[in-house]
């Protein structure tokens, strides 16, 4: 491929988890001269290159690194490396395959915001790739590149929700990983309650490359309003699922179809989840949008975490939000109603649809229970469960009314996801109750 | 582990972070190592090394997917069944350990040697189906691959 690659760069013909070959490649270059710089000079080049957050939200690195309180001399970094949305399997990549660059970003990052304790919280099913972190750590600390900041590497322990930032400052906390009400933010009232500086792994391992490409050749890259690359993380009914680091701005088409190789066996492709399962689904004719936050949000999606997912035309949309749903019911950390309530509801109306037990009336409802979900929930897990259901049903409506009309699945086991178990299915404290009408 | 030695590492643990409660989760995941599960008595255990209170400590560990608060099987076999890997015909592989194993998600094996369970995305999206067996992963598992698995499994206990 062409297209410049950042973060995956040289990862397919060295080893750059050893400290010397990622040297060999010039990494831990540009530390030295990012210690020289005046921290307020860093976040410049980190706002200059209009870094946007790749984790999720596509929030600006360098405004979140202005807000940092300036009367507080105690701050620390935080890395959120919990990744958990479905689809999304680039951080663990980055993670086992160019783990110095991230640790290069930290020592940066902490520069940049002035902090000597940085913490990487790495989800706990990801156990290779926290040895592997872990590893790495000891070598660059052994070699005398930490100064007077220290790294710590910190296991979560299998919760979703820890994903979403103040969660994860929660959970980092030694608690529950329940969100917390916002405002204060993070950059204001984060970890124990001092100013913090949290970020998504790929953004925290793009620093390092702005500063050695320079800004000015950084923003050559991608689009202006999202500067870059992404390592996109794609899944699903393709021929050649995998990540591929391609500069935003790339069109779905090219990464589904001359990257990914289409799709597989003759089908035809029915429906594309652009950034993890969260986020609304888009449409065969929206093959054209370029993967870039500004234009995915255009075609009315998110770019989320970069995660495609290619749905073909075997699939059951009922059952896909059915399954979705049963994830975020799951995932629900159960603090706020509407998310708790809502997730529960969800599932039980899309059972309903799909065994055929539904009325006309239950869509409307399933569309009401949706709305009232949405935005009304202390983090965005409770839009995240309605986004796939809403999108699924408004896009794909026909199939919803003929699962109510003909009193069943049109698709039943013929679905290429028929009868998949979600792990609330065996859980005994989940009975599904007759939903009044 | 003794109990002084899990004593003692608990504290190394506390010393890593400006705050003992940050030490919560890697000691329960130390305790649940040495115990097999967070028995009362380990939770009792994992306390006392912290400071702490047993009800703190199962109401973090009660939260966490990877913490078990009942007792499992000897080696863990996890199925990821979210949508890339349900779209990849996780299913399949789901019902092929059912058969192999002989009981349900959620269940373990008579002999207390595998407990198995579906879970939600692992994170291998691109190497669907992903199949965890005590937290090393294994991808691209299909149905024809699950005998295996379960042979080697079956040969560690």
């Amino acid at each position: 491929m062409a297209s410049p690659e950042l973060i995956l760069a040289h990862a397919d013909d060295r080893d750059l988890t050893k400290l010397d070959e990622y040297r060999a490649v010039g990494g831990y270059s540009v530390l030295p001269r990012a210690l020289e710089l005046q921290p307020s000079a860093l976040v410049q080049a980190i706002t200059d290159a209009t870094l946007r957050g790749r984790g999720g939200a596509g929030f600006p690195m360098g405004r979140k690194a202005s807000l940092i309180d300036p009367k507080n001399p105690l701050r620390y970094v935080v890395v959120n490396a919990d990744e958990s949305e479905p689809g999304a399997f680039k951080d663990r990549e980055i993670m086992a395959r160019n783990p110095h660059l991230l640790i290069e970003g930290c020592l940066i990052t902490a520069h940049a915001i002035e902090s000597k304790a940085v913490f990487i919280y790495i989800r706990g099913e990801y156990l290779t790739e926290y040895e592997i972190l872990t590893r790495a750590v000891e070598d660059a600390r052994g070699a005398g590149l930490f100064g007077d900041v220290d790294i710590v590497v910190h296991r979560g322990a299998g919760a979703y929700i820890c994903g979403e930032e103040s969660a994860l400052l929660e959970s980092l906390e030694g608690k529950r990983g329940q969100p917390r009400p916002r405002p204060p933010f993070p950059p204001v009232t984060g970890l124990y309650g001092e100013p913090t500086q949290i970020n998504n792994v790929q953004t925290i391992a793009t620093v390092p490359k702005i500063l050695e490409l320079g800004v000015a050749e950084f923003t050559k890259i991608g689009v202006p309003s999202s500067p870059g690359t992404a390592v996109f993380s794609l899944s699903g009914n393709v021929a050649r699922p995998g990540n591929y680091e391609l500069p935003l701005g790339t069109p779905l088409r090219t990464l589904i179809y001359d990257v990914g190789g289409g799709i597989p066996n003759g089908r035809e492709i029915k429906g594309i989840i652009p950034g993890g399962s969260s986020v609304p689904i888009l449409t065969p004719d929206q093959l054209d949008t370029p993967l870039d936050y500004d234009s995915i949000g255009a075609a009315g999606s998110f770019f989320g975490s970069a995660a495609v997912i290619v749905v073909d035309d075997r699939c059951c949309m009922v059952q896909l939000a059915l399954r979705a749903a049963k994830f975020y019911m799951h995932e629900s950390c159960g603090k706020c109603t509407p998310c708790r309530e809502g997730t529960r509801w969800l599932v039980q109306l899309l059972t309903k649809i799909e065994d055929g037990d539904a009325e006309q009336s239950d869509l409307e409802l399933l569309e009401n229970v949706c709305t009232r979900m949405l935005g009304r929930s202390l983090c965005a897990l409770g839009d995240f469960a309605v986004y796939p259901v809403s999108s699924y049903l408004r896009k794909y409506r026909a199939e919803f009314e003929q699962h109510v009309d003909d009193g069943r699945c049109p698709f039943g086991d013929s679905s290429s996801i028929a009868g998949i178990e979600a792990p609330i299915d065996a859980h005994s404290h989940f009975h599904t109750v007759e939903v009044p009408t | 582990m003794t109990d002084n030695g899990f004593y003692s590492a608990v504290q190394e643990l506390k010393e890593r972070y400006p705050d003992w409660r940050s030490a919560t989760l890697p000691a329960l995941q130390l305790a649940q190592e040495k115990h097999g599960f967070l028995s009362p008595e380990a939770l009792r255990e994992t306390a006392r090394a912290l400071g702490t209170t047993p009800a703190f400590c199962e109401s973090v560990a009660s939260f966490y997917d990877m913490l078990h608060l009942a007792p499992v099987g000897r080696h863990m076999v996890e199925v990821c069944t979210n949508l890339p890997c349900a779209l990849a015909g996780a299913q399949r592989v789901v019902e092929a350990f059912e058969q192999e194993l002989g009981i349900r998600p959620g269940e373990t094996t008579e002999d207390g040697a595998i407990t198995f369970r579906t879970v939600e995305c692992l994170g291998g999206c691109g190497r669907a189906t992903v199949v965890a067996v005590d937290e090393r992963y294994h991808e691209f598992v299909t149905a024809e691959k699950v005998a295996t698995i379960v042979e080697e499994v079956r040969g560690e206990s």
